[in-house]
């Protein structure tokens, strides 16, 4: 934004000179010129150019800023993880975040225009534009939270996802270690003999997490049927302590409402659900031995939602929250370009046949086009310096994989890096990467003036 | 890191407060009369303090204002308290007497040269009264700069006791027993430990607990100054162990992705919150004070603690950090300032804040009946008992871009090792090459 203002001032006393050709006039008017320039220049002076070009020599030294090191940090950029991170992130920012907020606004403009509420819909796309970068950081912060509790996209996901999964009974229990044998898929099993009894025993529930009827557990039952397994499955952990693993103990309480499966040659045979009191009774099963399984929907764990802060989706994560703050600024650009349109073009196209689908693709976008590179150009500027999003968006573990080049010329400089040498580099580099996109802007400025 | 764990430290005194320790303690303390020698002189004192601690100190200031008859004013100076004590001993403006929070803050100060070597009566205080190793905390080069009036307690394992009483648990010696005793509250239904991971100093305090324990104290200087390298075989064993906790799922509440979501209150909130999860949280003293402000748990009944077990046959680990007093060269008082910090070294000084709450001496001459509540007498018996086997907290002594910096260093590479602890060896490897840069040797 600066380098603009810079040149718009160098522009000024130019185009004031100009009509001045008088050669009498002309030295007291360039004096006078130059001297309503001066208070100007000595400010961009003091606080563009000069800090500019301290960065550019600072970026040579090394953190300490005694020693030379030429080139040394910016091959550094490169060579260290983090930082190259940082360079990608940027890239991903660059191309990713102004097209789709140049396109959503041209679609949005689009359609606004033809609706009927306009001005109140442009209101409210455009009002996160008021809320400040920090809030907004933490709005979304909060949004994004993994704990369903706290994030409400999470919240979002999870009741959709439970609507049409459901949800297990015990999902913290497992069973007793080196009693029973718990399979890749997360069921329990252990082998019987109807006739025999079964226990199952189960651990890990709080006793305020049992389903209401749940009762003393059944001891385990003696006499069975020839053809008949029947057992008991319940929570193997005495209150307070004592108790005898792999027993049915006094005041250990029966798991009703698991599901209990016998199985024989990988073929589920029987099935049951076991009672109050955790007993079962599984019947028409000839002799032999079987495998009692209790299946892992029992302890299906809950559906945590989508990890929207984690390593992966983190970067995408954050340009959702910039696009939330910026698609009004983009739709009330390129709308305003929209309203200047020559009619005449479209109603001829009209006349012609053509229906809205041609008209959008091709006359809208390409008599747009103009106004579209400007709101594309300045987003990139903008997002080049994208700083206060990922910095309070993205948590401490995942820090460095949302890290642009804005947060870590801070983080290295000042948030606990202490190499102003790196930062400076990687200032200069964002600078670098900016003026391409303010010649353009600039160009195209003055252009327009003319 | 140390910062953040002062503002917490706020708490612990509102919480002692609370628990109706006497409100005041200013008026007793000059029994023996002052001979106000030091009158119409004004000692300024800066310190990261601000809240309760700032208003707690300020009873020890009134106290030795009545002493000496000095007048005293403290200036709070926020996080940062190099930065602002730098700029003001440039602009001619220097306090007397600054409170430094971490060692590696005293020995920037002794290096620039800004400090005042303690005065002989001081040194005596401290050679006689305190264990070496806080001597050895506040000496650089070989003189001694810096005297820790305020200590933490960094080795403390919270629990809640109702939840260890449903498991039929008691409070474990070793490590070993922990994790069984873990096991068996995870057989309840309770996880084991809730652990903060989303703050990477939580992690960094377990490591350190781990090796100090498990390594002992020389190794644990030699790595706090990094003259032996991360790649030592004795930090891949400490990796290891802690490894073993953070991988089982029955120990950390809700996995390790859970844990790296969970910040430090929220790790307190699962285990004191209205929701428990878990049965236990490690962290420093500190815990207590969220737990009272934030949950509202009696200290000593609904909260306890049970100092960090010893690791593999090693000594119970005790893992400190404190604020030291030092006098700079450019205060105006600095001769008043020394007076100052002779009386911060008398246990009389201890007392006032003792009595006050949310304060643990390292002066071992301090009666321990000075302390408002029995779990902090508890705390501070374990820190003074632990004589000259106490460490610094040693990401602390670290340089900020290792062991103090979100996202970055030890506290990422941590972090990371939560993530997936299967390889210790390569952590090492990549915490060896992070100190590297950041120590430059």
């Amino acid at each position: 934004m600066a380098a603009t203002t810079v040149v718009k001032q160098q522009a000024g006393p130019r185009a004031a000179a100009g009509p001045a050709r008088e050669r009498r006039g002309r030295r007291p008017a360039r004096l006078i010129a130059l001297l309503f320039v001066l208070p100007a220049l000595l400010l961009l002076g003091a606080l563009v150019v000069y800090p500019v070009l301290f960065s550019v020599g600072r970026s040579f030294f090394d953190a300490s800023g005694t020693r030379f090191v030429g080139g040394g940090n910016y091959a550094e950029i490169f060579r260290d993880p983090a930082t190259l991170k940082a360079v990608r992130n940027t890239a991903i920012w660059v191309v990713v975040a102004p097209s789709l907020l140049t396109g959503l606004g041209l679609i949005l403009a689009v359609l606004v225009e033809k609706v009927r509420w306009a001005t109140a819909f442009k209101l409210l796309l455009f009002m996160p534009m008021a809320v400040s970068f920090l809030a907004a950081g933490i709005i979304f912060r909060l949004a994004y939270d993994e704990d369903p509790d706290k994030g409400v996209l999470n919240a979002a996901v999870v009741s959709v996802h439970d609507a049409f999964e459901g949800t297990s009974t015990y999902p913290t229990a497992r069973g007793r270690t080196g009693l029973l044998t718990q399979d890749r898929d997360g069921s329990y099993r252990t082998t019987a003999t109807p006739g025999e009894p079964v226990t199952l025993p189960m651990v890990g529930v709080l006793p305020k997490d049992l389903p209401a009827g749940a009762r003393p557990a059944a001891p385990a039952p003696h006499q069975a049927g020839p053809d008949e397994l029947r057992g008991v499955v319940y929570l193997d952990f005495t209150p307070g302590g004592g108790g005898t693993q792999g027993k049915v103990d006094r005041r250990e309480s029966g798991l009703p409402g698991m599901r209990v499966e016998a199985v024989r040659d990988g073929k589920t045979v029987a099935s049951t659900t076991s009672a109050a009191d955790g007993s079962f009774r599984l019947t028409g099963l000839p002799g032999g031995s079987y495998t009692v399984k209790l299946p892992e929907s029992n302890f299906a764990p809950p559906y945590q939602g989508v990890s929207w802060l984690g390593p992966a989706l983190v970067t995408p994560a954050i340009i959702g929250a910039y696009l939330w703050i910026w698609t009004g600024f983009a739709m009330v650009l390129i709308g305003a370009g929209l309203a200047t349109l020559p009619r005449d073009a479209l109603e001829a196209a009209r006349m012609d046949g053509a229906n809205e689908w041609q008209i959008f693709r091709r006359i809208t976008v390409p008599l747009l086009a103009p106004v579209l590179t400007v709101v594309f150009v300045t987003l990139v500027i903008n997002v080049m310096k994208v700083f206060d999003l990922v910095y309070i968006i993205a948590p401490g573990p995942v820090q460095e994989d949302a890290t642009v080049l804005a947060t870590q010329m801070w983080l290295v400089s000042f948030g606990g890096g202490n190499d102003q040498g790196l930062g400076s580099a990687l200032g200069v580099l964002l600078l670098l990467l900016v003026v391409p996109a303010m010649v353009f802007n600039v160009r195209r400025f003055r252009r327009s003036q003319r | 890191m140390m910062r953040r764990r002062t503002t917490l430290l706020t708490g612990c005194t509102a919480l002692v407060l609370a628990l109706g320790a006497t409100a005041c303690g200013g008026g007793e303390v000059s029994a023996g009369g002052g001979d106000k020698a030091l009158s119409g002189q004004t000692v300024t004192v800066a310190g990261v303090w601000s809240g309760s601690e700032q208003k707690n100190f300020q009873k020890v200031l009134d106290a030795f204002t009545e002493k000496t008859g000095a007048k005293t004013q403290f200036v709070s100076t926020g996080d940062n308290v190099s930065t602002v004590v730098g700029s003001k001993i440039e602009g001619g403006n220097a306090p007397d007497v600054v409170m430094v929070p971490q060692v590696g803050v005293l020995q920037q100060f002794a290096k620039k040269g800004w400090l005042k070597p303690l005065s002989g009566t001081a040194q005596q205080t401290v050679t006689a009264d305190y264990a070496p190793v806080w001597k050895k905390y506040g000496s650089v080069d070989g003189s001694l700069y810096g005297l820790y009036f305020k200590a933490a307690h960094k080795s403390t394992v919270w629990y809640s006791p109702e939840a260890l009483t449903q498991a039929g648990v008691q409070p474990p010696k070793t490590y070993d027993e922990l994790l069984k005793a873990g096991h068996t509250v995870s057989d309840s239904g309770l996880a084991a430990f809730s652990v903060g991971g989303q703050d990477g100093w939580t992690l960094t305090d377990w490591f350190e607990n781990v090796y100090l324990s498990q390594a002992g104290p020389e190794k644990y200087d030699a790595l706090a100054t990094h003259r032996l390298k991360w790649t030592d075989p004795t930090v891949v064993k400490a990796l290891t162990t802690l490894g073993k906790l953070f991988k089982d799922k029955q120990l950390v509440a809700g996995g390790q992705k859970e844990a790296l979501n969970t910040d430090f209150p929220g790790s307190v909130e699962k285990v004191f919150g209205p929701k428990p999860e878990a049965a236990m949280v490690y962290e420093g003293d500190f815990v207590a004070g969220v737990a009272h402000d934030q949950y509202g748990k009696s200290i000593g009944k609904d909260a306890d603690f049970f100092p960090f077990p010893a690791v593999d046959g090693g000594n119970a680990p005790v893992v400190s950090g404190g604020d030291a007093a030092v006098v700079l060269k450019d205060g105006k008082n600095a001769k008043a300032g020394m007076k100052l910090l002779e009386y911060l070294a008398t246990p009389e000084a201890a007392a006032v804040w003792a009595k006050a709450g949310g304060f643990l001496s390292p002066n071992k001459k301090l009666d321990l009946a000075s302390y408002g509540d029995d779990v902090t007498r508890a705390t501070a018996k374990s820190l003074v008992g632990a004589g000259d086997s106490v460490r610094f907290d040693m990401s602390d002594q670290a340089p900020a871009a290792f062991g103090g910096t979100k996202g970055a260093g030890e506290w990422k590479l941590l972090q990371d090792f939560l993530r997936d602890p299967s390889d210790p060896k390569g952590t090492a490897a990549k915490l060896e090459s992070a100190a590297a840069k950041a120590y430059q040797d």
